[in-house]
């Protein structure tokens, strides 16, 4: 069987239903996981010493330790507790956890590096320091904060490919199914690869967009 | 609870000598990433632009391509291809340091460019080729400059190093997984391997912290 | 410069202190509708931590403020109720940079005084206007000048119709030749008849619009007075010193 007929006739399905859990695997992922780092950068910038130290040590440790570790306690380790997570679902949840704390980094540094006088201003005309937080605070750290959360994403949308080793089959996973039953390892990795650069360039052409259209002089 | 303090107890020398393959895994990585990082960087800023598109070619596929997939791609595809017989650590060495190749280039790439100007001028006007003022000048400086972002490189490698599990590279997760199948403890076992990692991570970090102190240059960068 | 014979402000024996450090030692004034007090002095007199304490930005250690009789201090939960009443002008501006000019001075009224959207637009239009910046309504602070700015947030404190302003040093980090432009504009309100506490080193302004120079010196009061009394006969020679050499210095740009 030549490439081209191989391409289009065995490999060309598998993958494309890889590619669209993928897709549904970021589509979860990605907002949840940047609105966790958004509340845990809050939490650790603005909360109390308890809440503050909570999401220190939520950084840390989701930091510190490899994504695929993460993956293997939500499915392997929780059952022992009775809970037991889908493939997909325990996906979700590590992605979203780890992203949240690469997140809540970036944003953590933006909010610190808004001057004090935003939120002395704020007061000072009668808002509450939550008002002040969410209207005045938030929406300059966010813009700040987008270089290095839009590099987030780009990650996740390579990373969701250890979803694999926990089972849920998506693009990577399709494609080492084939590939092991057709011995073609290089050409179907080579596909594969090709879709992801093509996932991650679309991903980057939508994230300079938004930068773009969020612009504001003097705010970045 | 005892009992899962003596399984852990009990796993330990198992999952430390785990550890001694994933720091080789690292340094290895790192040490080929380098190699091959700094003269990419120099070829991408001193060099023509045949030489930079064909270096951003390869930083744009090292680095869009997923650890897992230039893992399958190269160790089970690509090797045997080109009749290499590779252990699976070796050809995870292999990889790892190919991608991290890829992201030390622009590390220091960036770092070579922050520098001004000047000091290229000033190197050539006193004589020095620009090999010898690549060398001498820009490169030391450059270095220091690129300590966080290696620090931060490191940091990635180490933890990308546990992807090696899925090519069968007997580091600390692939041993924490077997211990767990065994002993029908996962949660505890995890938990250990993740508080390895966390230790190998901060713990390499701050190494890297007085590194960049060490050899700081007194007053390097300041305005007066 | 109308005076009423009610007291807007009082501010009662004032302690601030930052660890060891006594900032505020027990200061101790009154304001009466209508009136503007400016408050001079040299460099960590405590001037701007005064200020601070009255609108409770700072919190002080001790003491009492009361706004139209009502204790403002130990009422933090009603905080921000009073804070609407009292408007703060500072030094480095702190506009909201993410927002044009026109929704900097809008902002207060749609979240904090929850005016309809309409109304707020329509109020924070004719506050520009006031400060004359209508043309400039659409511009994001980095995209005016200092007096510009400054002059968005004299707008921003008088859309929420406070009972007196208080201005911290509001020319200092500006260029000379922008200073003119502002204090025209805080000379306006002073003859409209705005509470105000002024802190400033502009001798010339507080010669020719303050009912009365306080002097500050080391955290406390050291001497206070109408204009006319501060530069011509203070009680203390310290007080003239410092006159004198603040009017060499910044020159008696207003009459």
């Amino acid at each position: 069987m030549d490439t081209i007929t191989f391409i289009r006739e065995i490999l060309l399905s598998p993958l494309l239903e890889g590619t669209l859990v993928t897709v549904k695997l970021i589509a979860y992922s990605i907002p949840i996981g940047f609105l966790l780092g958004v509340l845990i950068a809050v939490g650790r910038v603005y909360g109390n010493k308890l809440l503050s130290s909570f999401c220190a040590l939520y950084t840390l440790f989701f930091r510190g330790s490899p994504l695929l570790v993460q993956l293997f306690i939500l499915y392997y380790g929780l059952p022992s507790f009775g809970i037991f997570l889908s493939p997909f679902m325990a996906a979700v949840l590590g992605f979203t956890f780890c992203s949240g704390a690469y997140h809540s980094e970036y944003i953590r540094g933006a909010l610190q590096s808004i001057k004090m006088g935003q939120m002395m201003a704020g007061e000072a005309i009668g808002m509450s320091r939550f008002q002040v937080i969410i209207y005045i605070i938030l929406p300059q750290a966010l813009r700040r904060a987008i270089p290095g959360c839009s590099n987030e994403i780009i990650y996740l949308v390579k990373y969701s490919s250890l979803a694999f080793i926990v089972t849920c089959v998506e693009l990577t996973g399709a494609g080492k199914i084939i590939a092991s039953r057709y011995f073609e390892y290089t050409l179907v990795f080579l596909v594969v690869g090709a879709i992801y650069l093509f996932m991650v360039s679309i991903v980057t052409k939508i994230l300079n967009t938004l930068e773009k259209r969020l612009e504001i002089p003097g705010i970045g | 609870m005892n009992e899962n303090l003596a399984v852990i107890y009990q796993s330990f020398p198992y999952l430390i000598n785990g550890v001694m393959i994933t720091l080789g895994l690292v340094i290895g990585a790192l040490g080929l990433g380098f190699a091959m990082g700094i003269p990419m960087a120099v070829g991408q800023v001193y060099g023509n632009k045949y030489i930079f598109g064909i270096i951003s070619f390869y930083v744009w596929f090292f680095r869009g391509l997923p650890v897992l997939v230039l893992l399958f791609l190269f160790y089970f595809g690509l090797f045997s291809l080109l009749g290499f017989k590779l252990s699976a650590f070796t050809a995870a060495i292999l990889v790892l340091g190919l991608r991290s190749a890829a992201y030390q280039s622009q590390i220091f790439r960036g770092s070579i460019q922050s520098l001004h100007e000047g000091q290229m001028l000033a190197a050539r006007s006193i004589g020095m080729t620009k090999i010898e003022a690549i060398w001498h000048i820009i490169l030391p400086q450059a270095l220091r400059l690129s300590i966080p972002g290696w620090s931060n490189e490191y940091a990635i490698l180490l933890k990308d190093s546990a992807v090696t599990y899925a090519i069968g590279v007997m580091e600390v997760l692939t041993r924490a997984n077997f211990v767990a199948t065994r002993t029908y403890r996962p949660m505890p076992i995890f938990l250990t391997c993740a508080v390895i990692f966390i230790v190998l991570t901060y713990g390499g970090v701050k190494l890297l912290d007085l590194l960049e102190e060490k050899v700081k240059i007194p007053g390097y960068g300041e305005e007066r | 410069m109308q005076s009423d014979n009610k007291i807007v402000l009082s501010v009662e024996n004032i302690h601030k202190s930052y660890g060891k450090e006594k900032i505020l030692k027990g200061v101790s004034f009154t304001i009466k509708k209508g009136e503007t007090k400016v408050i001079i002095g040299p460099s960590g007199s405590g001037k701007s931590t005064l200020l601070r304490c009255i609108n409770q930005l700072t919190v002080p250690d001790g003491g009492k403020i009361l706004l139209e009789n009502e204790e403002v201090t130990h009422h933090q939960k009603e905080i921000n109720r009073f804070r609407q009443k009292m408007g703060m002008v500072f030094q480095d501006f702190n506009l909201f940079d993410h927002l044009t000019a026109l929704k900097n001075v809008e902002i207060g009224l749609i979240k904090v005084k929850k005016m309809d959207k309409l109304a707020a637009r329509k109020k924070a239009m004719e506050e520009l206007k006031q400060v004359g910046l209508e043309k400039q309504a659409n511009l994001y602070p980095a995209q005016l000048s200092g007096g510009q700015k400054q002059r968005v947030s004299i707008a921003r404190a008088l859309a929420m119709d406070p009972k007196v302003i208080l201005f911290d040093e509001p020319t200092s980090a500006l260029d000379p030749e922008l200073i003119g432009e502002v204090l025209e504009v805080i000379k306006r309100l002073a003859l409209a008849g705005m509470t105000m506490v002024v802190v400033t080193h502009e001798m010339g302004f507080a010669r020719s619009v303050a009912n009365e120079i306080i002097f500050m010196e080391d955290g406390s009061i050291k001497d206070q007075g109408t204009p006319y009394k501060m530069f011509n006969n203070p009680e203390h020679e310290r007080t003239k010193k410092f006159l004198h050499k603040i009017t060499e210095l910044y020159g008696k740009s207003e009459e």
